[in-house]
Formats: structure tokens, C-alpha cells, sequence
């Protein structure tokens, strides 16, 4: 057990897969020789040679495709997207191909995609977006959130030994923010099982990612003021952990749902329609979603921080709710 | 079930259509046990009558709703109380004392008085118009809301509704501390984990005002109108407001003139004396009729009878060959199997059929109705009319047999009588009469196209029609069909 960041668990945790199992390669944009943008993958190349770390052209199509192929073919590729907003150049091949296949054909398509996502560095609207709602309406993918160090080690592995498509939205705020306990040896957290990050009685907030960590801040503040939160951090997407949700509901009787996505189509809403569907008796207040506004994410450093949901929108969001 | 608080009983929902239903009888009396699922009450809708099961084991608590009374579907008409709980509070008369400044006389008596309904003097304290400066207690209002704890209470939220109900919990009685003093899911808790009395059951009635009493009511009337409670089966138990049970037509009942007898109106006659009178004010009934030679419908069924009832056990009775031939010549007039909805006209692909059936105590109508009878050749017919029409006399119809009916078929000639005028069947179009088969004296031509007389057994038939919606003209070309297929009946057809 060491302190680890965000970021060297996943590198760690990719490591681990590539050596003990032969089928797991990498590709992708500046992977092998420069380590990655973000340094993922650093010494990677010298360690499991060119032909398992493979600097892929400048084309995400052929990333994925070629992922795909080799995936058919009985390999465990893991493609990394520079960033996750370039995903939507890879849509074909995943959604009509990587993501059927095994309906149409019964092959499985164990595919694994990085995708650092997320904004809060003045990134503008092409390398901030979080597209985990786009990928969630898709039968036949699985989409991964992790938020701490422990989780994005564990869901990697787990992503890489499960035989479908797998999008693993790493967050980019969380990289080297985030530091904390993770086990050296290697394992797997399972998908669709969601962790209470905080246990409270008087509201529910359902999240993932880095809004974990905004929800934790707000509410430390808020039980200053005798409001106590649950936090429930759902880890994965699809499958999501619909019980636990339902169990703290029936608890709190109020829930907020936040997400740094957009508001209108945002998995938010899934979870809301939910809650109200299965635990309409349970409700004491109204539903509300803490999103990010309908809008592309802006440069600028003061618009952005009005777009993304702050540690203050939240604490009041819950409060409202709270108070009703 | 075993009840741990106490349980509504509900006029329930019987068939779409119906809105409101009347207690004809309690089975079970105040203060009597129950089993979960054993007949509670007798109710009739419209025209069907049917037995309410208890939705819970326990003791008749209260009744709400008297016999005779006619309500709408959801009314609470009883509460169950779980068996070995104690009755409701006894001196529970003392209306919401606070507010009322009723001129206080000893309660005790108020109570007594008020339980004996509008028998004594005047001065009971009748809370309504009586009271002088009266701020009365909201009279009626049975809402729970109805105590004052602090004005307002506004939404209840689900999980509040949900807890009040599990612990019988009358949300009224909560401090509220949510929004607005909104009662919130925790005060409720606290309220339930305080011991808080249960409440009893109903918030002890605020007292129905006693109807109007006639104020000058003789002191020993005996009870004018049919529905006035004597009040026998008044448990001591029984909470003080006294159960007026209102009638359903508040009209001053008069006295029956010497030589006069009076019996109330069951449901159905009241049904269909409603349906009667609204169907002559709709439609612009019109009637037709046209003269049929049976001479091949005879002798085809005195051949088919026999076969029938021993093969099937079924009787193909005239009715039947008349029904048959009425639902394929229905066919070509899609109008006169229609409906005016509004200012459209309304057709259909298929008929369902009611048929006019008399009750065997001889004191009501209903028309059930055969579904989808352009499905059915003779044979399916004979016995769908039959099963329907010994449901109809054994009062074994559900609320469904007797709804959506698209054209009807009413058939007096049993008595023998040749010729009628009936009413149509709301919302449909047209109804056919059918009469007695006659044998009479009837110009035919003979082989060498000779006119001659010969003896045939005729029957009218008659079409009473909307003219809002149907021709003259169209009802006669209706009755010309239907006339020829029954004269030149197609034995392999149908």
C-alpha cells in the first residue's frame, strides 16, 4: 500500500494488466515514445517494446477500428483518446460495430477506451467536455467513472478482463489533485456496485467523477449547519448501481443528482426519472439535477468556473432541497 | 391481512363507465367482526348489483355511508378497525371545541342530545344555522386538514402520506417544519415515535350538521321519508353526530295520500327512469315497420331444433335467426350501428348487440350485451343470447356485460303483442322490436302467377331510429334487407 495520485493508479494499474496478461496492448496518439500527453504511459515503450505501445496516426477512426479488429481477433487492446472529446471521430466504429458485434455475431469486442475528459483548466470547449451520457444511451458499452486513486486502478482492471466495450472516463481535474491509499497488488472493482463516499441522513446526492470531491466540500460545509449528506459515488455509468440508489432514497427521501456533463440528455436525468418511477412513495421533496448549463464548456477561466457546478452551487442546491 | 390500524372501505370501481354507486345493503353492522374478504356490504351500479368483500379482518368501526344513500366511486364508506381496539373515543361529540362558541351547555348532555337526531326540542345545539353568532366549524368538511394547528399545512409529500397512512396518522395533527410549515418526512416520524395517539381513525367527524332538521318537525313524526334512520342498529359505540343520512333527492317527501302505498325506487328502476327520460330528450325518435313472411325461418328452425338441443343444447329461437340476420345486414349500414359523438358520426367494424332482458321478479330491464357478434354464425348466436339473457335474470352480470353496445334488440312478442314504439339505448343509433310470429292470411302467387291466398306465419319487425342521424329512407332500405334475408334465408350462409 502506498499514496498514490489519480494518475499513477491508472498508469500502475495498466502496467499490471500488460505484464500479466500478453493479449493487452496500448494505442494511441503520442503514447509510446513520448509517454503520453498526460504521461500515463510513460516508459511504457521501453518496457513492453513498440509492438504492445504503439504511437497510433492522428486518426481516432483508425484507433478504434484497428482496437476492434484486434479485439475480434482475441487481443485486449486498451486505445487511449488524447482526450475524451475526441471520441466523437471514433463514433462509428464504436456504436455501430465495436458495440454490436457480439449481438449480431456472439464475438466478443473487449475493447478498453481511455478517455481523459472533464474540464477545469481553461481547456474550452474541445478538451473539457464529459461525454458519459452520449455513450450510456448505447446498448452494448459499458461506461466507467472512476473518482479516487483505489477505484481507477480496480475499474481499469475490470474494464480490460470484461469482453465488451468499455469507456473509461478518466478525469483530468483528478490526475495528480488527487492522492491516496492504493493496494499494490493487483485487483478488480466490480462494475454496477456504486460506494457511499459519505453516509448522512437528510439528502442524497448521486454523482461520479470528479463531482464527488465538489459534493464532499460542499457538504462539509453544509454540516456545520445540522444538514447531513449521503454522497454516493455510482463508479460506473452502465451498469449503474440503481439499488443503492433506491436504498439511500428511502432513506433520505431527498435526492439531488450532479453531474459535470450538460443538463438536458445528462445521465442525471436517467437517474431522476428513476427514482421518481420506483420510489415515488418514498420522496419527501422535489428531485433536482446540479449539471453543468447547456452551453459548449467556455475558455475563459471565470465563465467556466459559472459552468461547472462549484462547491457553492451545490452546498446551495442541497440546501434547498434539504430545506423544502 | 392482519390489520394493525385502521382501514378504509371505498365505493369501489365497477366498470369504466360507472361513476357513482348505491348502498342497498350492509351486510355487516356496526360493531360486528369481519373476516378479511367476507361480504361487507351489497352495492348496485346502474344496473348491476354486486357483493364488496371486507379489504380487511377486523371490527365494523364505523359506517359512513347508509343504506339507500348513492355516492361516488372512492367514497369511504366504512372504516375497519382492528379486531381488540377500542372503540373510538365515546364522548367524542364535543365538536372542535376551541373554535366553536356553541353556548356551552353541560357536554355531557349536548352529546346525549345530539345522538338522538332531530327528535327533540329545539334547543339542541345545532351547530349550523342555529348558532347565533355562529363562526360555524366549517359544517361538512371531513377533510383531515380540518383542525386547527396552524392554519395552512400545504403539500404533503408522498413518503408523509405513505407514513400517515401506515400508522394511521392524521397529518392535520403534525407541526409542520418544512417550507412554508409543510409537514416534512422527519416531523412525521418524530410525531409517530411520540407515542402520538393514533388518530382515531376518522378525526371524529366533525359533526355533520344534522341535516336541516325540519325545525318544526312534529317531535314524533314517525320518520317521513323511506330512508330516515330509525337509528336501530345505533351502537352505544357509535361516536355522537348523529348519521342523517341524507337522501339522494332532498325533495320534501310527501305524505301518502289514504288508499296510496310507497315503495322507494330500487337502483335500476332509478336508472332507468334517468336513461329513459335523457334517451327521449337525445335522440328524435322515429319508428318503421315492415311485415316478414317466417314461412323459411319455420321451417329451417323446426328442422335445426332438434339438432341444436341435442347436439349443443341449444335453442335456436326466432330471436336468434332475427339477430343473425340483423348483424350481417348491419353490414351495409354502418350508420344505423353508429353514434352521434358530439358533431361527429361514429362508425364501427364490428357489432356488439345488446339484447332487452326482463328480470324474473318482473320489476326491471337490462341489456346485455353480446360482444362482437359479427363473428358468430347462427349456432354461436342461439347460445350467446341464451347465456347472456340466464346471466341477465340471475343477476350474475359483471359491470362489463352491460356496456358498449353498438345497436340493441328488444323483443316484446313474447306477449303476443304486433307493433311498438321503443327507446333507444343511449349513445347508439337505432333499436330494432321484434313481435309475435302470427299465422295470417296472405297474398302469394301460385305457379302459374296466379293470386292467391294462402295461410303464413308473419312477424313485424320494427326499427326505432335517431332521425338526427337516420333517414326515413335509410331505415326503410334497412328493414327491405333484413326482411329479405329472413324470407330467403341462407341455410349454408350463416
Amino acid at each position: 500500500m502506498a499514496e498514490k495520485t489519480y494518475l499513477q493508479a491508472i498508469s500502475d494499474g495498466l502496467r499490471q494488466e500488460m505484464q500479466r496478461d500478453k493479449r493487452v496492448f496500448v494505442i494511441g496518439e503520442d503514447v509510446g515514445v513520448y509517454g503520453g500527453a498526460f504521461k500515463v504511459t510513460l516508459g511504457f515503450q521501453e518496457e513492453f517494446g513498440p509492438w504492445r505501445v504503439i504511437d497510433a496516426p492522428l486518426s481516432e477512426t483508425a484507433i478504434v477500428g484497428g482496437c476492434t479488429g484486434a479485439a475480434i481477433m482475441g487481443m485486449r487492446p486498451v486505445a487511449e483518446m488524447q482526450f475524451a472529446d475526441f471520441i466523437s471521430c471514433a463514433w462509428d466504429h464504436l456504436v455501430t460495430v465495436a458495440a454490436k458485434q457480439r449481438w449480431r455475431a456472439g464475438t466478443p469486442v473487449p475493447i478498453t477506451v481511455r478517455l481523459p475528459s472533464g474540464g477545469g483548466f481553461s481547456g474550452g470547449p474541445f478538451h473539457s467536455q464529459n461525454p458519459e451520457s452520449s455513450f450510456a444511451h448505447i446498448p452494448g458499452l459499458k461506461v466507467i467513472c472512476p473518482a479516487t486513486p483505489e477505484d481507477a486502478k480496480g475499474l481499469l482492471a475490470t474494464a480490460i478482463q470484461d469482453p465488451n466495450p468499455c469507456l473509461y472516463f478518466e478525469h483530468k481535474h483528478l490526475y495528480r489533485r488527487l492522492k491516496a491509499e492504493v493496494p499494490d497488488e493487483r485487483y478488480e472493482t466490480p462494475f454496477g456496485k456504486a460506494r457511499i463516499h459519505r453516509a448522512g441522513d437528510d439528502v442524497s446526492v448521486i454523482t461520479w467523477g470528479a463531482m464527488v470531491h465538489t459534493a464532499e466540500e460542499a457538504a462539509q460545509q453544509l454540516e456545520g449547519d445540522g444538514i447531513s449528506v449521503e454522497i454516493l459515488d455510482l463508479r460506473t455509468l452502465i451498469p449503474w448501481d440503481k439499488q443503492a440508489v433506491l436504498e439511500s432514497v428511502a432513506k433520505t427521501s431527498k435526492a439531488v443528482v450532479l453531474h459535470e456533463d450538460t443538463h438536458t440528455g445528462g445521465f442525471g436525468g436517467e437517474i431522476a426519472a428513476t427514482i421518481g418511477e420506483e420510489a415515488f412513495e418514498d420522496l419527501d421533496g422535489p428531485l433536482k439535477r446540479i449539471t453543468a448549463p447547456d452551453t459548449p464548456v467556455p475558455f475563459s477561466p471565470v465563465l467556466e468556473k459559472a459552468y461547472i457546478p462549484q462547491v457553492e452551487d451545490v452546498a446551495a442546491g442541497i440546501r434547498e432541497v434539504a430545506e423544502y | 391481512m392482519a390489520t394493525t390500524s385502521a382501514t378504509d372501505v371505498v365505493m369501489p370501481q365497477m366498470g369504466v363507465s360507472v361513476s357513482e354507486g348505491t348502498i342497498t345493503k350492509w351486510l355487516k353492522q356496526e360493531g360486528e367482526t369481519v373476516a378479511a374478504d367476507e361480504s361487507l356490504l351489497e352495492i348496485s351500479t346502474d344496473k348491476v348489483d354486486t357483493e364488496v368483500p371486507s379489504p380487511a379482518a377486523g371490527v365494523v368501526q364505523q359506517i359512513l355511508v347508509q343504506e339507500g344513500e348513492t355516492v361516488e366511486v372512492g367514497t369511504k364508506l366504512a372504516v375497519i378497525a382492528p379486531e381488540g381496539a377500542e372503540a373510538p373515543p365515546a364522548e367524542a361529540a364535543p365538536p372542535p371545541a376551541e373554535e366553536a362558541p356553541t353556548p356551552e351547555p353541560a357536554t355531557q348532555e349536548a352529546a346525549a342530545e345530539a345522538e338522538a337526531p332531530s327528535s327533540s326540542e329545539g334547543e339542541t345545539p345545532v351547530p349550523a344555522a342555529a348558532a347565533p353568532e355562529a363562526p360555524a366549524p366549517e359544517p361538512a368538511a371531513p377533510a383531515p386538514e380540518a383542525d386547527g394547528a396552524t392554519g395552512e399545512k400545504t403539500f404533503i409529500s408522498p413518503v408523509v402520506a405513505r407514513i400517515a397512512s401506515e400508522h394511521g396518522v392524521d397529518v392535520g395533527q403534525v407541526q409542520g417544519s418544512g417550507r412554508g410549515g409543510r409537514v416534512t418526512k422527519k416531523d412525521i416520524l418524530a410525531f409517530v415515535e411520540s407515542g402520538a395517539p393514533a388518530a382515531p381513525a376518522e378525526p371524529a367527524a366533525p359533526p355533520t350538521p344534522p341535516e336541516p332538521a325540519p325545525p318544526e318537525a312534529p317531535a314524533e313524526a314517525p320518520a317521513p321519508a323511506p330512508e330516515a334512520p330509525p337509528a336501530p342498529q345505533q351502537q352505544p359505540v357509535a361516536e355522537a353526530p348523529p348519521k342523517p343520512a341524507p337522501p339522494a333527492a332532498p325533495a320534501p317527501v310527501q305524505q301518502p295520500e289514504p288508499g296510496e302505498a310507497v315503495e322507494p325506487m330500487t337502483a335500476m328502476r332509478r336508472g332507468i327512469a334517468e336513461h329513459m327520460r335523457r334517451s327521449l330528450d337525445t335522440s328524435a325518435h322515429v319508428t318503421s315497420a315492415i311485415e316478414v313472411d317466417m314461412s323459411k325461418v319455420v321451417a329451417i328452425r323446426k328442422k335445426l331444433k332438434k339438432e341444436y338441443e341435442a347436439s349443443y343444447g341449444v335453442n335456436p329461437t326466432y330471436l336468434s335467426f332475427v339477430a343473425r340476420a340483423t348483424v350481417e345486414t348491419l353490414r351495409d349500414y354502418p350508420w344505423i350501428n353508429g353514434e352521434l359523438r358530439g358533431d361527429q358520426i361514429v362508425t364501427r367494424n364490428y357489432v356488439n348487440l345488446g339484447f332487452a332482458v326482463e328480470l324474473t321478479d318482473g320489476k326491471g330491464l337490462i341489456v346485455p350485451v353480446v360482444r362482437h357478434t359479427e363473428g358468430l354464425n347462427l349456432l354461436g348466436m342461439a347460445r350467446s343470447i341464451s347465456e347472456i339473457a340466464t346471466r341477465a335474470r340471475e343477476k350474475k352480470l359483471l359491470p362489463d356485460d352491460v356496456q358498449g353496445g353498438t345497436f340493441t334488440i328488444t323483443n316484446p312478442g313474447g306477449y303476443g303483442t304486433f307493433h311498438g314504439t321503443p327507446v333507444i339505448s343511449q349513445p347508439q343509433a337505432a333499436i330494432l322490436g321484434t313481435y309475435a310470429v302470427v299465422k295470417r292470411p296472405w297474398v302469394i302467387q301460385d305457379d302459374r302467377g296466379e293470386d292467391v291466398i294462402a295461410i303464413r306465419p308473419i312477424m313485424n319487425l320494427t326499427l326505432t331510429y335517431d332521425h338526427r342521424l337516420v333517414d326515413g329512407a335509410l331505415a326503410g332500405r334497412f328493414l327491405r334487407d333484413l326482411r329479405q334475408r329472413l324470407e330467403s334465408w341462407d341455410e349454408d350462409a350463416y
